[in-house]
Protein backbone atom coordinates (compact mmCIF):
# COMPACT_ATOMS: atom_id res chain seq x y z
CA UNK A 1 0.00 0.00 0.00
CA UNK A 2 2.82 2.19 0.56
CA UNK A 3 2.96 3.04 -3.28
CA UNK A 4 -0.44 3.76 -3.07
CA UNK A 5 -0.48 6.34 -0.33
CA UNK A 6 2.07 8.62 -2.61
CA UNK A 7 0.06 8.24 -5.41
CA UNK A 8 -1.45 11.90 -6.53
CA UNK A 9 -4.24 10.80 -7.71
CA UNK A 10 -5.46 8.67 -4.87
CA UNK A 11 -5.30 11.96 -2.68
CA UNK A 12 -6.68 14.02 -5.41
CA UNK A 13 -9.80 11.37 -5.27
CA UNK A 14 -9.97 11.30 -1.47
CA UNK A 15 -9.93 14.78 -1.05
CA UNK A 16 -12.54 15.64 -3.64
CA UNK A 17 -14.60 12.60 -1.90
CA UNK A 18 -14.26 14.76 1.77
CA UNK A 19 -15.20 18.02 -0.58
CA UNK A 20 -18.37 16.35 -2.01
CA UNK A 21 -19.34 15.11 1.70
CA UNK A 22 -18.77 18.06 3.22
CA UNK A 23 -20.61 20.47 0.70
CA UNK A 24 -23.55 18.00 0.69
CA UNK A 25 -23.80 17.95 4.55
CA UNK A 26 -23.84 21.71 4.56
CA UNK A 27 -26.37 21.85 1.67
CA UNK A 28 -28.35 19.41 3.31
CA UNK A 29 -28.60 20.95 6.54
CA UNK A 30 -29.05 24.49 4.96
CA UNK A 31 -32.14 23.23 2.40
CA UNK A 32 -33.71 21.40 5.89
CA UNK A 33 -33.06 24.90 7.65
CA UNK A 34 -34.05 27.00 4.85
CA UNK A 35 -37.69 25.32 5.50
CA UNK A 36 -37.85 26.44 8.82
CA UNK A 37 -36.83 30.00 8.18
CA UNK A 38 -39.72 29.93 5.58
CA UNK A 39 -42.06 28.72 8.08
CA UNK A 40 -41.08 30.96 10.80
CA UNK A 41 -40.74 34.08 8.19
CA UNK A 42 -43.91 33.50 6.79
CA UNK A 43 -45.19 33.06 10.15
CA UNK A 44 -44.20 36.55 11.54
CA UNK A 45 -45.39 38.13 8.38
CA UNK A 46 -48.66 37.09 8.44
CA UNK A 47 -48.46 37.83 12.25
CA UNK A 48 -48.42 34.16 13.87
CA UNK A 49 -45.34 32.54 15.73
CA UNK A 50 -44.26 29.94 13.18
CA UNK A 51 -42.79 26.45 14.44
CA UNK A 52 -41.76 27.17 18.36
CA UNK A 53 -42.52 24.00 19.99
CA UNK A 54 -39.41 21.43 19.28
CA UNK A 55 -36.45 22.90 20.54
CA UNK A 56 -35.45 26.85 21.87
CA UNK A 57 -37.37 29.18 18.93
CA UNK A 58 -38.21 25.91 17.58
CA UNK A 59 -34.68 25.09 16.11
CA UNK A 60 -34.73 21.64 16.14
CA UNK A 61 -38.13 21.34 13.84
CA UNK A 62 -36.42 20.15 10.95
CA UNK A 63 -35.06 17.31 12.80
CA UNK A 64 -38.26 16.65 14.02
CA UNK A 65 -39.75 16.72 10.46
CA UNK A 66 -37.29 14.66 9.29
CA UNK A 67 -37.55 11.99 11.84
CA UNK A 68 -41.12 12.25 11.04
CA UNK A 69 -40.45 11.95 7.27
CA UNK A 70 -38.74 8.40 7.61
CA UNK A 71 -41.01 7.26 9.89
CA UNK A 72 -43.64 7.80 7.94
CA UNK A 73 -45.50 4.43 5.74
CA UNK A 74 -44.09 4.69 2.30
CA UNK A 75 -47.45 3.79 0.33
CA UNK A 76 -47.22 3.29 -3.33
CA UNK A 77 -50.75 3.00 -5.20
CA UNK A 78 -50.90 -0.20 -6.96
CA UNK A 79 -51.89 1.63 -10.61
CA UNK A 80 -48.67 3.35 -10.81
CA UNK A 81 -45.94 2.71 -12.84
CA UNK A 82 -43.17 1.30 -10.56
CA UNK A 83 -39.82 1.65 -11.89
CA UNK A 84 -40.04 5.48 -12.75
CA UNK A 85 -42.77 6.08 -9.85
CA UNK A 86 -39.44 5.48 -7.82
CA UNK A 87 -36.71 6.92 -10.05
CA UNK A 88 -38.84 10.38 -10.69
CA UNK A 89 -37.93 11.75 -6.71
CA UNK A 90 -34.46 10.19 -7.01
CA UNK A 91 -33.77 12.07 -10.46
CA UNK A 92 -35.11 15.63 -9.47
CA UNK A 93 -32.79 15.19 -6.01
CA UNK A 94 -29.66 14.20 -7.40
CA UNK A 95 -30.26 16.85 -10.30
CA UNK A 96 -30.63 19.44 -7.84
CA UNK A 97 -27.68 18.29 -5.33
CA UNK A 98 -25.69 17.97 -8.32
CA UNK A 99 -25.53 21.49 -9.27
CA UNK A 100 -24.15 22.62 -6.25
CA UNK A 101 -20.22 21.34 -7.04
CA UNK A 102 -20.28 23.73 -9.64
CA UNK A 103 -20.71 26.80 -7.16
CA UNK A 104 -17.70 28.30 -6.17
CA UNK A 105 -18.46 29.32 -2.72
CA UNK A 106 -14.92 31.04 -1.78
CA UNK A 107 -12.11 32.23 -2.78
CA UNK A 108 -9.45 30.18 -5.08
CA UNK A 109 -7.39 28.67 -1.81
CA UNK A 110 -5.01 25.85 -2.94
CA UNK A 111 -4.52 23.70 -0.55
CA UNK A 112 -0.81 21.46 -1.41
CA UNK A 113 -0.93 18.01 0.01
CA UNK A 114 1.20 14.88 -1.01
CA UNK A 115 2.11 16.60 -4.79
CA UNK A 116 -1.49 17.46 -5.25
CA UNK A 117 -3.26 21.03 -5.53
CA UNK A 118 -6.89 21.01 -4.59
CA UNK A 119 -8.99 24.25 -4.70
CA UNK A 120 -10.77 24.11 -0.95
CA UNK A 121 -13.29 26.97 -2.26
CA UNK A 122 -14.84 24.88 -5.15
CA UNK A 123 -15.87 21.10 -5.34
CA UNK A 124 -14.72 21.66 -9.39
CA UNK A 125 -13.65 24.29 -11.70
CA UNK A 126 -14.96 24.18 -14.82
CA UNK A 127 -14.83 25.90 -17.79
CA UNK A 128 -17.85 25.90 -19.19
CA UNK A 129 -19.72 25.99 -15.71
CA UNK A 130 -22.82 28.36 -16.03
CA UNK A 131 -23.66 25.36 -19.09
CA UNK A 132 -22.57 22.53 -16.90
CA UNK A 133 -25.64 23.97 -14.40
CA UNK A 134 -27.94 25.11 -17.14
CA UNK A 135 -28.02 21.43 -18.39
CA UNK A 136 -28.59 19.98 -15.47
CA UNK A 137 -31.53 22.21 -14.73
CA UNK A 138 -32.84 21.15 -17.74
CA UNK A 139 -32.57 17.34 -16.84
CA UNK A 140 -34.15 17.80 -13.67
CA UNK A 141 -37.69 18.77 -15.61
CA UNK A 142 -37.91 14.48 -16.17
CA UNK A 143 -37.87 14.50 -12.40
CA UNK A 144 -41.14 16.24 -11.96
CA UNK A 145 -42.37 15.12 -15.38
CA UNK A 146 -41.96 11.22 -14.77
CA UNK A 147 -43.57 11.73 -11.27
CA UNK A 148 -46.83 13.22 -12.60
CA UNK A 149 -47.23 10.94 -15.58
CA UNK A 150 -45.88 7.19 -13.56
CA UNK A 151 -48.46 8.31 -10.44
CA UNK A 152 -51.23 7.12 -12.98
CA UNK A 153 -53.32 10.58 -11.59
CA UNK A 154 -55.16 13.12 -13.03
CA UNK A 155 -54.00 16.15 -10.98
CA UNK A 156 -50.04 14.19 -10.74
CA UNK A 157 -50.23 15.13 -14.66
CA UNK A 158 -51.97 18.01 -14.59
CA UNK A 159 -49.25 19.15 -12.32
CA UNK A 160 -46.32 17.95 -14.05
CA UNK A 161 -47.70 19.21 -17.24
CA UNK A 162 -47.97 22.70 -15.91
CA UNK A 163 -44.50 22.07 -14.11
CA UNK A 164 -42.80 20.92 -17.97
CA UNK A 165 -44.12 23.57 -19.80
CA UNK A 166 -43.32 25.91 -16.94
CA UNK A 167 -39.78 25.17 -16.80
CA UNK A 168 -39.44 24.94 -20.91
CA UNK A 169 -40.97 28.41 -21.67
CA UNK A 170 -39.04 29.97 -18.53
CA UNK A 171 -36.31 28.06 -19.31
CA UNK A 172 -35.61 30.64 -22.30
CA UNK A 173 -35.74 33.88 -20.56
CA UNK A 174 -33.13 32.59 -17.40
CA UNK A 175 -30.60 31.25 -20.49
CA UNK A 176 -30.88 34.95 -22.09
CA UNK A 177 -30.57 36.95 -19.27
CA UNK A 178 -27.01 35.41 -18.21
CA UNK A 179 -25.95 35.99 -22.09
CA UNK A 180 -25.21 39.76 -20.83
CA UNK A 181 -23.00 38.74 -18.26
CA UNK A 182 -21.31 35.94 -20.21
CA UNK A 183 -20.84 38.70 -22.33
CA UNK A 184 -19.40 41.42 -19.94
CA UNK A 185 -16.90 38.36 -18.62
CA UNK A 186 -16.16 36.72 -21.62
CA UNK A 187 -16.14 33.38 -20.05
CA UNK A 188 -18.92 30.35 -18.75
CA UNK A 189 -16.16 30.08 -15.73
CA UNK A 190 -18.11 31.18 -13.20
CA UNK A 191 -14.38 31.83 -11.43
CA UNK A 192 -13.97 34.05 -14.18
CA UNK A 193 -17.17 35.44 -14.09
CA UNK A 194 -16.50 36.30 -10.29
CA UNK A 195 -13.16 37.96 -11.32
CA UNK A 196 -14.70 39.90 -13.77
CA UNK A 197 -16.99 41.70 -11.42
CA UNK A 198 -13.40 42.42 -8.66
CA UNK A 199 -11.91 45.84 -9.70
CA UNK A 200 -13.79 48.83 -7.31
CA UNK A 201 -16.13 46.54 -5.12
CA UNK A 202 -20.01 47.53 -4.99
CA UNK A 203 -19.80 49.32 -7.85
CA UNK A 204 -18.22 46.76 -10.63
CA UNK A 205 -21.35 44.18 -9.44
CA UNK A 206 -22.62 43.04 -12.49
CA UNK A 207 -26.27 44.60 -11.04
CA UNK A 208 -24.63 47.93 -10.72
CA UNK A 209 -21.82 48.66 -12.67
CA UNK A 210 -22.68 45.85 -15.53
CA UNK A 211 -25.61 47.55 -15.90
CA UNK A 212 -26.76 43.95 -16.32
CA UNK A 213 -29.48 45.36 -14.14
CA UNK A 214 -32.38 44.67 -15.91
CA UNK A 215 -31.02 41.21 -16.62
CA UNK A 216 -30.57 40.75 -13.06
CA UNK A 217 -34.54 41.63 -13.17
CA UNK A 218 -35.56 38.67 -15.80
CA UNK A 219 -33.50 36.00 -13.97
CA UNK A 220 -34.95 36.77 -10.62
CA UNK A 221 -38.85 36.24 -11.98
CA UNK A 222 -37.61 33.04 -14.76
CA UNK A 223 -35.61 31.92 -11.70
CA UNK A 224 -39.34 32.05 -9.37
CA UNK A 225 -40.42 30.01 -12.29
CA UNK A 226 -37.98 27.46 -12.62
CA UNK A 227 -38.19 26.54 -8.69
CA UNK A 228 -42.02 26.86 -9.06
CA UNK A 229 -42.25 29.04 -6.46
CA UNK A 230 -44.65 31.35 -5.17
CA UNK A 231 -46.07 33.74 -7.66
CA UNK A 232 -45.15 31.15 -10.45
CA UNK A 233 -46.28 27.80 -7.74
CA UNK A 234 -49.01 26.45 -10.55
CA UNK A 235 -47.77 22.85 -10.36
CA UNK A 236 -48.27 22.49 -7.12
CA UNK A 237 -51.63 25.14 -6.67
CA UNK A 238 -53.59 23.31 -3.78
CA UNK A 239 -56.30 24.81 -4.63
CA UNK A 240 -56.82 23.24 -8.14
CA UNK A 241 -54.80 20.50 -7.83
CA UNK A 242 -54.48 18.40 -4.43
CA UNK A 243 -50.99 18.83 -4.23
CA UNK A 244 -49.62 18.69 -8.47
CA UNK A 245 -46.97 16.40 -9.16
CA UNK A 246 -46.33 14.57 -5.86
CA UNK A 247 -49.89 14.15 -4.93
CA UNK A 248 -49.02 10.12 -4.68
CA UNK A 249 -45.80 10.24 -2.97
CA UNK A 250 -45.73 9.75 0.86
CA UNK A 251 -42.65 9.77 3.61
CA UNK A 252 -39.30 9.70 2.07
CA UNK A 253 -40.16 10.20 -1.55
CA UNK A 254 -41.98 12.99 -0.81
CA UNK A 255 -38.98 15.01 1.08
CA UNK A 256 -36.86 14.04 -1.68
CA UNK A 257 -39.26 16.21 -3.93
CA UNK A 258 -39.58 18.83 -0.92
CA UNK A 259 -35.96 18.91 -0.41
CA UNK A 260 -35.15 18.71 -4.16
CA UNK A 261 -37.36 22.05 -4.14
CA UNK A 262 -35.58 23.77 -1.78
CA UNK A 263 -32.12 22.62 -3.21
CA UNK A 264 -33.15 24.56 -6.23
CA UNK A 265 -34.00 27.44 -4.60
CA UNK A 266 -30.65 27.49 -2.97
CA UNK A 267 -28.86 27.10 -6.27
CA UNK A 268 -30.50 29.58 -7.80
CA UNK A 269 -30.16 31.72 -5.02
CA UNK A 270 -26.05 30.40 -5.66
CA UNK A 271 -26.55 31.75 -9.10
CA UNK A 272 -27.78 34.95 -8.77
CA UNK A 273 -25.31 35.63 -6.61
CA UNK A 274 -22.66 34.73 -7.91
CA UNK A 275 -23.22 36.58 -11.66
CA UNK A 276 -25.20 39.57 -10.51
CA UNK A 277 -23.44 40.48 -7.35
CA UNK A 278 -20.34 39.48 -7.16
CA UNK A 279 -20.13 35.92 -5.33
CA UNK A 280 -17.15 35.81 -2.59
CA UNK A 281 -16.21 39.45 -2.98
CA UNK A 282 -16.88 42.34 -0.81
CA UNK A 283 -18.75 45.47 -1.20
CA UNK A 284 -16.15 47.60 -0.42
CA UNK A 285 -13.65 45.63 -2.62
CA UNK A 286 -9.87 46.65 -1.72
CA UNK A 287 -10.71 49.83 0.60
CA UNK A 288 -9.64 47.84 3.21
CA UNK A 289 -6.51 45.54 1.91
CA UNK A 290 -3.80 47.55 3.96
CA UNK A 291 -5.03 45.49 7.46
CA UNK A 292 -2.79 42.64 7.43
CA UNK A 293 -5.23 40.44 9.61
CA UNK A 294 -7.86 40.87 6.60
CA UNK A 295 -5.24 39.79 4.17
CA UNK A 296 -4.15 36.24 5.58
CA UNK A 297 -5.22 33.41 3.65
CA UNK A 298 -7.42 32.04 6.00
CA UNK A 299 -9.18 35.19 6.61
CA UNK A 300 -9.69 35.69 3.13
CA UNK A 301 -11.04 32.56 2.84
CA UNK A 302 -13.75 32.91 5.47
CA UNK A 303 -14.54 35.90 4.38
CA UNK A 304 -15.26 35.08 0.85
CA UNK A 305 -17.17 32.40 2.08
CA UNK A 306 -19.16 34.50 4.68
CA UNK A 307 -20.19 37.17 2.03
CA UNK A 308 -21.58 34.57 -0.30
CA UNK A 309 -23.52 33.19 2.38
CA UNK A 310 -24.84 36.52 3.32
CA UNK A 311 -26.12 37.10 -0.41
CA UNK A 312 -27.35 33.76 -0.32
CA UNK A 313 -29.58 34.13 2.50
CA UNK A 314 -30.46 37.56 1.14
CA UNK A 315 -31.78 36.16 -2.13
CA UNK A 316 -33.95 33.42 0.29
CA UNK A 317 -35.05 36.00 2.18
CA UNK A 318 -36.68 37.64 -0.92
CA UNK A 319 -38.08 34.13 -2.05
CA UNK A 320 -39.77 34.18 0.98
CA UNK A 321 -40.78 37.99 0.96
CA UNK A 322 -42.25 37.69 -2.57
CA UNK A 323 -44.35 34.24 -1.22
CA UNK A 324 -45.57 35.98 1.74
CA UNK A 325 -46.57 38.92 -0.49
CA UNK A 326 -47.54 38.09 -4.21
CA UNK A 327 -51.25 36.17 -5.34
CA UNK A 328 -50.54 33.19 -7.77
CA UNK A 329 -50.38 34.23 -11.29
CA UNK A 330 -53.67 32.63 -13.56
CA UNK A 331 -51.72 30.00 -16.12
CA UNK A 332 -52.48 31.76 -19.88
CA UNK A 333 -50.64 34.90 -17.72
CA UNK A 334 -47.72 33.06 -16.99
CA UNK A 335 -47.30 31.68 -19.93
CA UNK A 336 -48.09 35.20 -21.36
CA UNK A 337 -45.61 36.84 -19.18
CA UNK A 338 -42.98 34.59 -20.26
CA UNK A 339 -42.55 34.48 -23.55
CA UNK A 340 -44.23 38.19 -24.43
CA UNK A 341 -42.49 40.04 -22.00
CA UNK A 342 -39.22 38.31 -20.53
CA UNK A 343 -37.84 36.72 -23.83
CA UNK A 344 -38.10 40.31 -25.96
CA UNK A 345 -36.61 42.25 -22.96
CA UNK A 346 -34.20 39.28 -22.39
CA UNK A 347 -32.90 40.05 -25.91
CA UNK A 348 -33.03 43.50 -26.36
CA UNK A 349 -30.82 43.42 -22.56
CA UNK A 350 -28.48 40.92 -24.79
CA UNK A 351 -28.57 43.41 -27.81
CA UNK A 352 -27.62 46.63 -25.67
CA UNK A 353 -25.17 45.16 -23.83
CA UNK A 354 -23.11 43.64 -26.69
CA UNK A 355 -23.84 47.39 -28.28
CA UNK A 356 -22.27 48.91 -25.59
CA UNK A 357 -19.53 46.67 -25.02
CA UNK A 358 -18.67 46.62 -29.00
CA UNK A 359 -19.01 50.82 -28.54
CA UNK A 360 -16.47 50.79 -25.18
CA UNK A 361 -13.65 48.29 -27.25
CA UNK B 1 -8.70 6.89 -16.68
CA UNK B 2 -9.83 8.14 -19.81
CA UNK B 3 -10.34 4.51 -21.43
CA UNK B 4 -12.38 4.00 -18.16
CA UNK B 5 -14.81 6.60 -18.79
CA UNK B 6 -14.87 5.47 -22.35
CA UNK B 7 -15.71 1.90 -21.51
CA UNK B 8 -18.26 2.78 -19.14
CA UNK B 9 -20.24 5.58 -20.93
CA UNK B 10 -19.24 3.71 -24.30
CA UNK B 11 -21.20 0.50 -23.22
CA UNK B 12 -23.69 2.32 -21.08
CA UNK B 13 -24.53 4.03 -24.53
CA UNK B 14 -25.26 0.76 -26.71
CA UNK B 15 -27.22 -0.49 -23.83
CA UNK B 16 -29.69 2.16 -23.91
CA UNK B 17 -29.42 2.02 -27.73
CA UNK B 18 -30.50 -1.41 -27.11
CA UNK B 19 -32.70 -0.74 -24.43
CA UNK B 20 -34.51 1.57 -27.18
CA UNK B 21 -35.15 -0.46 -29.41
CA UNK B 22 -36.73 -3.50 -26.82
CA UNK B 23 -38.48 -1.43 -24.78
CA UNK B 24 -42.25 -1.69 -25.36
CA UNK B 25 -43.81 0.90 -23.74
CA UNK B 26 -42.76 4.17 -26.06
CA UNK B 27 -41.66 6.76 -22.67
CA UNK B 28 -39.07 3.65 -21.62
CA UNK B 29 -37.88 3.71 -24.99
CA UNK B 30 -37.50 8.05 -24.52
CA UNK B 31 -35.44 7.45 -21.67
CA UNK B 32 -33.30 5.01 -22.83
CA UNK B 33 -32.57 7.68 -25.50
CA UNK B 34 -31.90 10.58 -23.22
CA UNK B 35 -29.29 7.76 -21.83
CA UNK B 36 -27.83 7.27 -24.53
CA UNK B 37 -27.16 11.38 -25.62
CA UNK B 38 -26.01 11.67 -21.98
CA UNK B 39 -23.54 9.00 -22.47
CA UNK B 40 -22.72 10.24 -25.44
CA UNK B 41 -22.26 14.21 -23.94
CA UNK B 42 -20.04 12.31 -21.55
CA UNK B 43 -17.37 10.61 -24.45
CA UNK B 44 -17.15 14.09 -26.12
CA UNK B 45 -16.17 15.46 -23.28
CA UNK B 46 -13.46 13.27 -22.67
CA UNK B 47 -12.65 14.22 -26.30
CA UNK B 48 -11.75 17.79 -24.79
CA UNK B 49 -15.27 19.03 -26.78
CA UNK B 50 -16.96 20.29 -23.24
CA UNK B 51 -19.30 22.85 -25.18
CA UNK B 52 -20.27 20.18 -26.96
CA UNK B 53 -21.17 18.16 -24.63
CA UNK B 54 -23.08 21.05 -22.14
CA UNK B 55 -24.90 21.63 -26.02
CA UNK B 56 -25.49 18.28 -26.54
CA UNK B 57 -27.32 18.04 -22.51
CA UNK B 58 -29.02 21.43 -23.32
CA UNK B 59 -30.46 20.83 -26.94
CA UNK B 60 -30.97 17.42 -26.93
CA UNK B 61 -31.68 15.92 -23.55
CA UNK B 62 -33.10 18.89 -22.16
CA UNK B 63 -35.26 20.50 -24.47
CA UNK B 64 -36.02 18.04 -27.63
CA UNK B 65 -36.20 14.62 -24.95
CA UNK B 66 -38.73 16.90 -22.87
CA UNK B 67 -41.20 17.68 -25.90
CA UNK B 68 -40.85 13.91 -26.82
CA UNK B 69 -41.37 12.99 -23.47
CA UNK B 70 -44.61 15.72 -23.40
CA UNK B 71 -46.26 14.38 -26.40
CA UNK B 72 -45.78 10.62 -25.28
CA UNK B 73 -47.61 11.99 -22.12
CA UNK B 74 -50.14 13.95 -23.77
CA UNK B 75 -51.38 10.95 -26.20
CA UNK B 76 -51.25 8.64 -23.03
CA UNK B 77 -49.59 6.12 -25.56
CA UNK B 78 -50.20 2.91 -24.58
CA UNK B 79 -47.58 0.08 -24.84
CA UNK B 80 -46.76 -1.12 -28.47
CA UNK B 81 -48.09 -4.89 -29.72
CA UNK B 82 -45.87 -6.65 -30.99
CA UNK B 83 -48.33 -10.26 -32.54
CA UNK B 84 -47.40 -9.01 -36.11
CA UNK B 85 -44.21 -10.76 -37.33
CA UNK B 86 -42.68 -8.09 -39.25
CA UNK B 87 -42.08 -8.38 -42.72
CA UNK B 88 -39.21 -10.88 -44.10
CA UNK B 89 -37.24 -8.01 -45.97
CA UNK B 90 -35.77 -6.31 -42.74
CA UNK B 91 -35.02 -9.72 -41.86
CA UNK B 92 -32.85 -10.68 -45.04
CA UNK B 93 -31.86 -7.11 -46.49
CA UNK B 94 -31.95 -5.35 -43.27
CA UNK B 95 -29.67 -7.19 -40.86
CA UNK B 96 -26.95 -7.87 -43.49
CA UNK B 97 -27.08 -4.49 -44.74
CA UNK B 98 -26.59 -2.68 -41.52
CA UNK B 99 -23.94 -5.06 -41.01
CA UNK B 100 -22.12 -3.91 -44.01
CA UNK B 101 -22.85 -0.27 -43.30
CA UNK B 102 -21.26 -0.51 -40.18
CA UNK B 103 -17.91 -2.63 -41.65
CA UNK B 104 -17.50 0.21 -43.93
CA UNK B 105 -17.56 3.22 -41.92
CA UNK B 106 -15.00 1.05 -39.22
CA UNK B 107 -13.02 0.64 -42.07
CA UNK B 108 -13.36 4.92 -43.57
CA UNK B 109 -12.28 5.70 -40.18
CA UNK B 110 -9.94 3.62 -39.26
CA UNK B 111 -7.97 3.68 -42.71
CA UNK B 112 -8.61 7.56 -43.03
CA UNK B 113 -8.22 8.15 -39.06
CA UNK B 114 -5.54 10.91 -40.04
CA UNK B 115 -7.74 13.06 -42.18
CA UNK B 116 -10.73 12.75 -39.91
CA UNK B 117 -8.73 14.70 -37.50
CA UNK B 118 -7.61 11.96 -35.08
CA UNK B 119 -6.52 12.41 -31.73
CA UNK B 120 -5.60 10.18 -28.54
CA UNK B 121 -7.76 10.69 -25.48
CA UNK B 122 -5.31 11.21 -23.30
CA UNK B 123 -3.74 14.68 -24.57
CA UNK B 124 -6.94 16.13 -24.93
CA UNK B 125 -7.84 15.53 -21.35
CA UNK B 126 -5.22 16.99 -19.77
CA UNK B 127 -4.86 20.09 -22.33
CA UNK B 128 -7.44 22.30 -20.07
CA UNK B 129 -7.57 24.53 -23.25
CA UNK B 130 -11.15 26.59 -23.98
CA UNK B 131 -12.52 25.02 -27.41
CA UNK B 132 -15.30 28.19 -26.47
CA UNK B 133 -13.66 30.58 -28.27
CA UNK B 134 -12.25 28.05 -31.21
CA UNK B 135 -15.30 27.37 -31.69
CA UNK B 136 -17.08 30.44 -32.05
CA UNK B 137 -13.76 31.95 -34.35
CA UNK B 138 -14.87 29.16 -36.43
CA UNK B 139 -18.74 30.42 -36.73
CA UNK B 140 -18.43 33.99 -36.66
CA UNK B 141 -15.23 33.64 -39.56
CA UNK B 142 -15.31 31.01 -41.97
CA UNK B 143 -18.92 29.37 -41.33
CA UNK B 144 -20.32 33.05 -40.92
CA UNK B 145 -22.80 32.50 -44.06
CA UNK B 146 -24.25 28.48 -42.93
CA UNK B 147 -24.34 30.23 -39.63
CA UNK B 148 -26.64 33.27 -40.49
CA UNK B 149 -28.78 31.13 -42.95
CA UNK B 150 -29.47 28.90 -40.12
CA UNK B 151 -30.65 31.36 -37.97
CA UNK B 152 -32.90 32.62 -40.73
CA UNK B 153 -34.28 28.68 -41.27
CA UNK B 154 -34.86 28.44 -37.53
CA UNK B 155 -36.75 31.86 -37.87
CA UNK B 156 -39.05 30.50 -40.86
CA UNK B 157 -39.97 27.16 -39.00
CA UNK B 158 -40.91 29.35 -36.02
CA UNK B 159 -42.72 31.19 -37.76
CA UNK B 160 -44.63 28.67 -39.16
CA UNK B 161 -45.07 26.85 -36.11
CA UNK B 162 -46.85 29.92 -34.90
CA UNK B 163 -49.03 30.32 -37.95
CA UNK B 164 -49.91 26.49 -37.86
CA UNK B 165 -51.22 27.20 -34.00
CA UNK B 166 -53.22 29.75 -34.61
CA UNK B 167 -55.32 29.46 -37.48
CA UNK B 168 -57.38 32.99 -37.17
CA UNK B 169 -54.13 34.97 -37.69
Amino acid sequence: MSHLSHSPFLTFLLLSIIKIAVVLVITLTAVAYTVLLERKVLGRMQNRWGPSRVGPFGLLQPLADGIKLFLKEDMMPLAVERPLFVMAPIIALACALISISMVPFGAKTMIHINGTKVDAGQISDINIGLLVILGITSIGIYGIALSGWSSNNKYSLFGSLRASAQLVSYELALGLSLVGVVLRAGSLSLRDIVRSQSAHGLISWNIFGGLQIVAFFIYLMAAYAETNRAPFDLPEAESELVAGYHTEYSSMKFAMFFMAEYANMITVACVASLLFLGGTLSPWGNTFNHIAFLNGPTATYFLGIMWFVSKVLFFILLYIWVRATVPRFRYDQLMGFGWKFLMPVAILNILATALILAYRS
Amino acid sequence: MQLALFIIFGLLAVAGALNLLFQRHPINSALSLIVVMMSLAVLYWSLGAEFLAAAQVIVYSGAIMVLFVFVIMLLNAGEEERNTKGSKVAYIAGIPGAAAVFCLLTFVFLKEKQQLGYAMLQEMMTGAVSNLTAISHQLFTSLLLPFEVTSVLILVAILGAVVLARKEL
